[in-house]
């Protein structure tokens, strides 16, 4: 269902990324795991198509996102790609459950009672009424979780999610995304540095 | 949740940064609408009080002090004519009608003005409860006073000597009111309003007393006897006593307004003013002003399009990260352009609504002030034609300094910027 065929990313003549290519089938997770420098966020913006590749395709559930307007890219992306980001981030004038919405209305798929599904099995419904900045650490990171996923899609996207926490707290969130992932039928591509990882996933790939 | 709505949670959620971004963009149309609304008042105000005269005729001094007292009511008067001098104008054939007016007394502060009936005509000023006056010391009194000093029918007015309410008190002679006036929104609102004998009277008793009786009496009898004698006296007894403070007059045709008042200036011990060219000269006058201010405030909107410009800037780089985000979740790049241009747009929409409630206030300030020292107020609140032009020049500079920052983001690079984070 994700097909990549030599792809490949050139910012300029000093750095130029080739990355292996991707095979995965449906339910199948998987874990990319690189040093840093070596091109790990740029796949992960390829895949995502907030990048455009110079050579190669990336092929998402039979839609070759390389032959794409932006504008498609972004409805797509809207639709069918979750993105985790590193350091979890929200719109700051919007409370919780409105930055769901937010998500919900530029994906197209408004419904109330996804949001209070995804903030239930999150466990942080009671803070759906917060500003983003008033959450603690650990919140935050639920938030942005529900944030990938509320609009229910195919991909789930995880950039470094563990990079700076502790062993206890880094088994916890990978359980937690590994756990979203599954419950709500998306696919989960982690990428990282952090080795930690490699047990928890039966398919990886190394930069 | 939409763009729309996103926008104006943007601005709510930091209400100082967005007041201040727009405090210029308020005081400018603030300004400016302030300027439009009194001009236009003042103007409507003089304007509804001018219909139907001419020409003013007074004693000699400065015309602007007999246009202001005699049409506006809030100069004292420049002097009295004898009633022989007025005489003579009013037998000129250009002279198409005219009404007397008489000062002497006040009604705390409201003047009381001798005139003929058809004055109220002049206003189209309708009796609301009552009648007009008939006999000397009936007075009709108009809607801001009885309003004011709950004024009814068959009450007795006192009044002061003079035109302030210092004056001498003429306890001894009442005013009885005999009808109330309908409000015109013109200056008879603010007078009472009776025949020109009461005022004659009321000054006449002071100085004869009751022997004016007697000798009306006499001169009856006299008349059987020797008509000719008779009838020099009598016009020598009007040519001593009688006086009236002005005159105002229509004439037959609008070409006499240029020749006419010169004749009556130059020949005559009289003077002659011409409301509408006195009028144009006291707006050249402190319009001068106005204008200073109006350009002045154009200046400071300017300013402000550069105020708010620099702010949706800062603010958007605050929230690069945001924009990617926003982008990412799917977000093409018109929308989110969008939200920039219609975060700017709100904002200076509600500037310039907000700048015109200023204005109001103003209005109301200003308009108590006049009250207070001229008993002159100006009401309406109406939105001018004028005003709808600021609409669009606050919406202009909500596009225009929205323009670069919405470029921005048009242009922004997610993946950039969401590696640099």
């Amino acid at each position: 269902m994700i097909k990549t065929n030599a792809l490949n990313f050139k910012y300029n003549d000093q750095a130029s990324f080739s990355f292996p290519d991707i095979n995965l089938g449906k339910d199948e997770n998987l874990l990319i795991i690189g040093s840093s420098g070596i091109g790990k966020t740029t796949l992960l913006h390829l895949l995502a198509g907030l990048l455009g590749s110079n050579s190669g395709s990336i092929n998402l559930y039979g839609q070759d996102i390389s032959k794409l307007t932006q504008h498609q890219i972004d409805k797509f992306r809207g639709q069918n790609i979750g993105i985790v980001f590193q350091k979890p981030h929200f719109v700051n004038s919007l409370t919780v459950k409105e930055n769901l919405q937010l998500a919900q209305y530029l994906g197209n798929k408004e419904d109330q009672n996804r949001i209070i599904d995804v903030l239930s099995s999150l466990d942080i419904l009671d803070k759906q009424n917060k500003k983003p900045k008033k959450l603690s650490q650990g919140e935050k990171q639920r938030a942005s979780i529900a944030m990938a996923i509320v609009n229910s899609p195919k991909l789930i996207l995880a950039d470094e999610p563990t990079s700076s926490l502790d062993d206890e707290n880094c088994d916890r969130v990978i359980k937690l995304l590994k756990k979203q992932a599954s419950e709500f039928n998306a696919q989960l591509i982690v990428i990282t540095h952090d080795n930690r990882l490699k047990k928890h996933f039966k398919k990886s790939i190394k930069l | 949740m939409n763009i729309f709505k996103l926008s104006i949670k943007n601005i709510v959620s930091k209400p100082l940064n967005s007041i201040l971004s727009l405090a210029l963009l308020i005081f400018g149309i603030g300004i400016i609408s302030l300027m439009l609304q009194l001009n236009s008042l003042i103007k409507t105000q003089m304007d509804n009080n001018l219909k139907g005269i001419d020409m003013v005729v007074g004693a000699k001094g400065s015309p602007l002090q007999l246009i202001l007292s005699a049409v506006y009511h809030i100069d004292s008067p420049t002097g009295n004519i004898s009633v022989e001098d007025a005489k003579k104008i009013k037998n000129n054939r250009m002279v198409g009608s005219s009404i007397d007016l008489l000062y002497g007394d006040n009604y705390k502060g409201y003047r009381i003005v001798g005139t003929e009936q058809k004055f109220l005509d002049l206003y189209n000023a309708k009796i609301k409860e009552g009648r007009k006056w008939d006999d000397p010391f009936e007075v009709v009194v108009g809607s801001k006073i009885y309003s004011k000093f709950n004024i009814n029918i068959n009450d007795e007015l006192i009044s002061s000597h003079g035109l302030r309410e210092t004056g001498e008190q003429h306890t001894d002679q009442l005013f009885k009111v005999v009808g109330l006036l309908e409000s015109s929104n013109s200056v008879i609102d603010q007078l009472i309003v009776t025949s020109p004998q009461s005022i004659w009277d009321l000054h006449d008793d002071h100085d004869h007393g009751s022997e004016e009786h007697d000798e009306e009496h006499d001169h009856e009898h006299d008349e059987e006897h020797d008509d000719e004698h008779d009838h020099e006296h009598d016009d020598e007894h009007d040519h001593d006593d009688k006086e009236i403070t002005a005159m105002l007059i229509k004439f037959k045709s609008p070409m006499n307004i240029i020749q006419f008042p010169r004749q009556i200036n130059e020949d005559t011990n009289l003077q002659a003013a011409v409301p509408s060219y006195e009028i144009s000269r006291l707006f050249k006058l402190f319009g001068f002003g106005i204008e200073t201010l109006t350009y002045l405030a154009y200046l400071i909107i300017i300013v402000s399009a550069f105020s708010l410009f620099i702010n949706l800037f800062n603010s958007m780089r605050e929230r690069k990260y945001e924009m990617a985000l926003i982008r990412t979740l799917g977000s093409s790049r018109r929308q989110l352009s969008m939200m920039i241009i219609f975060e700017s747009l709100i904002l200076t929409t509600v500037g310039f609504f907000i700048g015109l409630l200023v204005s109001r206030l103003g209005v109301m300030f200003v308009s108590s002030l006049m009250e207070e020292s001229l008993n002159y107020n100006l009401k309406s609140f109406g939105i001018l034609n004028e005003e709808l032009l600021l609409l669009g020049l606050s919406i202009f500079i909500g596009l225009i300094s929205s323009i670069i920052p919405a470029l921005q983001v048009y242009n922004l690079n997610i993946s950039e910027t969401l590696a640099d984070e």
